[in-house]
């Protein structure tokens, strides 16, 4: 818990660290030298071999200016950067928000609620093909479970949803936000029973019940680890690839597609592997900012890796 | 005069009582909700599951002909998507475990190392972990593929194995150098004082201490490399050396559309990583909260 506590701002001892840490250095020692290389060796390994190497590597794919004009000139790529907003910006923030609304929820110390608790994270336990094509059964065909219900309730045909690209867009969406929702419920709730309870008293001598508690105690508390979370879960957002893939695979006509699946069916369906890695190196200019932000906010709290 | 205060304390009292019962009753309704909603989409696969090949189409909300057959199928590999069954599965295996202990060793020696040794520059390192942590996975998976095919790892389960190491060490390092902050400095000194080499205190007292957290991160890492489609997919392409993931994902090819085999398949692949997140929530719950688990 007490990590939760750091990212509240709670935890002194990261201060207390701090001042402490220089009268460590230098107490380093020839054979402790050797070893404390020989220890992060294996790491320093992987970095560069698989991490600085692709990294290079995939930059230097995407190196050609020719490409982004090929990239802009090509209509499905501009669908698929609105697509991926639209998909970033709602799907995140939704699920956020009523992430943030239901870890309230979720506090509540009946025994129901507990268990409903084990329940919710169902979706979050499977792996994310498997929900995902399910889903997919669900609304592909007139026999998917969606066109039956409809079926059962007005008696008609159900409507075709894979072949509108708005319905189609929306249920990528409903399933992001059906999958992670638990997770991000989890860490709020986490964050939640962190804040001690005397505040709340205090609060509640002070007036501040119901709404009020939750508008002027509560969210001021959380708002870092909300702040952090929903650019954390930004970064990721963007290069989200299993949803797209497997809820609407790209359909209607390649619609849908997000730039995580635009840039795999350029490089691997059509065999034009640079110009998969620029449409994913178009996210930078957005990507860059962000990670900066979380770097910067991650090391101001203290929370020094 | 009392007889009204009375009366207003009786109405006050009513009303507590009655707000209290709308309470309970809202907050019963939002959990219907939520059962509905998280269970939907796993009442779908149950139902196909357990339907008959005809059945799928019937467009009903139920199984019409419940059987098993779907699972005896699948068990007994008697399809050919499936011939290989019990072989991915034992691939998912190895992988997931192998990924584990790689991504245990790797980050705890440099977290250790960068905690308790003090490297200098220890800051460079860890912050190359929290960079690999943000970058997006899918977005050097075109990279990755070439890369592997350099190393001569195509179509190997090792080359999975590193790429998902590679992913889930930085969360590793993360977790252990928070959680090895709460271990005591003065144990690592009388250790040194007694005679003992790094490599003893890492082995003999840092280890031990850090179990909660190694369960934590050997979990994540576990279903990380379990649950992962897009690497799986992307380096592994003979059915003998394909893990369940790309197994499950070929039935999305076919014309036949054995949908109840390949959610029978489903159901049989998602009980591993259910099981794991049931019986370690606790541990998980504490190191979910400094991170997350990249999706």
């Amino acid at each position: 818990m007490s990590s939760t506590q750091q990212v509240l701002g709670f935890d002194r001892s990261v201060a207390v660290g701090r001042l402490r840490r220089p009268s460590w250095r230098g107490r380093l020692q020839g054979s402790d030298t050797t070893w404390a290389i020989a220890f992060v060796v294996p790491y320093v390994a992987v970095f560069f071999v698989f991490v600085i190497y692709p990294v290079v590597y995939g930059l230097w794919l995407g190196s050609d200016p020719a490409l982004y004009g090929l990239l802009f000139s090509d209509p499905t790529f501009l669908t698929t950067a609105i697509n991926t907003l639209l998909f970033v910006a709602v799907g995140v923030n939704v699920k956020m928000f009523l992430a943030f609304l239901l870890s309230g929820y979720f506090m509540s110390r009946s025994w129901w609620v507990r268990s409903l608790l084990a329940i919710y994270l169902l979706p979050w336990a499977l792996p994310a093909l498997v929900v995902f094509t399910s889903i997919h059964f669900m609304l592909v065909t007139q026999w998917g479970l969606l066109d039956s219900l409809w079926r059962a309730v007005t008696g008609a045909d159900g409507p075709l949803f894979m072949t509108s690209q708005w319905i189609a867009m929306t249920a990528n969406i409903v399933a992001y936000i059906w999958k992670w929702m638990p997770f991000w419920t989890l860490i709020f709730l986490a964050a939640r029973m962190a804040i001690p309870q005397d505040i709340y008293e205090a609060a509640d001598i002070d007036g501040a019940t119901g709404f009020k508690r939750l508008i002027y105690v509560t969210f001021p508390l959380l708002a870092n680890v909300y702040l952090v979370s929903t650019v954390l879960s930004t970064v990721w957002t963007l290069g989200d690839f299993p949803t797209v893939y497997f809820v609407s695979s790209g359909a209607p006509a390649r619609l849908t597609d997000v730039l995580a699946t635009y840039g795999f069916r350029e490089a691997f369906d059509f065999g034009y592997p640079r110009l998969g890695v620029a449409a994913m190196m178009s996210a930078l200019p957005v990507l860059i900012p962000l990670v900066i932000l979380l770097m910067r906010r991650v090391q101001m709290r203290g929370v020094q890796l | 005069m009392s007889a009204t205060v009375a009366g207003s304390r009786r109405a006050s009292k009513l009303h507590y009582r009655l707000r209290r019962y709308l309470v309970e009753a809202a907050s019963l309704a939002l959990g219907f909700v939520l059962v509905i909603w998280s269970v939907t989409p796993l009442y779908n696969m149950a139902m196909i599951a357990f339907e008959s090949h005809d059945g799928v189409f019937s467009g009903s909300i139920w199984p019409e002909h419940p059987t098993l057959e779907s699972f005896r199928v699948v068990v007994t590999q008697d399809f050919w998507y499936l011939e290989h069954f019990w072989r991915q599965f034992g691939n998912s295996f190895i992988v997931g475990l192998t990924t584990m202990f790689l991504t245990l060793l790797i980050g705890s020696l440099a977290s250790f190392t960068v905690g308790r040794l003090h490297l200098r520059n220890g800051w460079l390192l860890t912050n190359a972990a929290l960079m690999t942590y943000v970058i997006p996975a899918s977005f050097l998976a075109i990279p990755f593929y070439r890369i592997m095919q350099i190393y001569g790892l195509s179509d190997n389960l090792w080359s999975v194995i590193l790429a998902i190491t590679t992913f889930a060490t930085p969360y590793a390092i993360f977790i252990f150098s928070q959680y090895g902050r709460s271990i005591p400095m003065e144990l690592d000194e009388s250790a040194r004082i007694d005679g003992a080499n790094p490599w003893q205190i890492y082995f003999r007292i840092y280890l031990p201490l850090m179990s909660p957290a190694l369960v934590a991160v050997g979990t994540y890492a576990l279903l990380l490399a379990w649950n992962e489609y897009l690497y799986n997919f992307l380096m592994l392409s003979t059915p003998e050396s394909m893990t369940v993931a790309v197994a499950l994902a070929q039935f999305l090819n076919s014309d036949e559309s054995p949908w109840n085999l390949m959610m029978a398949t489903a159901i049989l692949y998602a009980l591993p990583p259910m099981i794991l997140y049931y019986g370690f929530r606790r541990y998980m719950a504490a190191g979910l909260t400094m991170g997350g688990v990249k999706g």
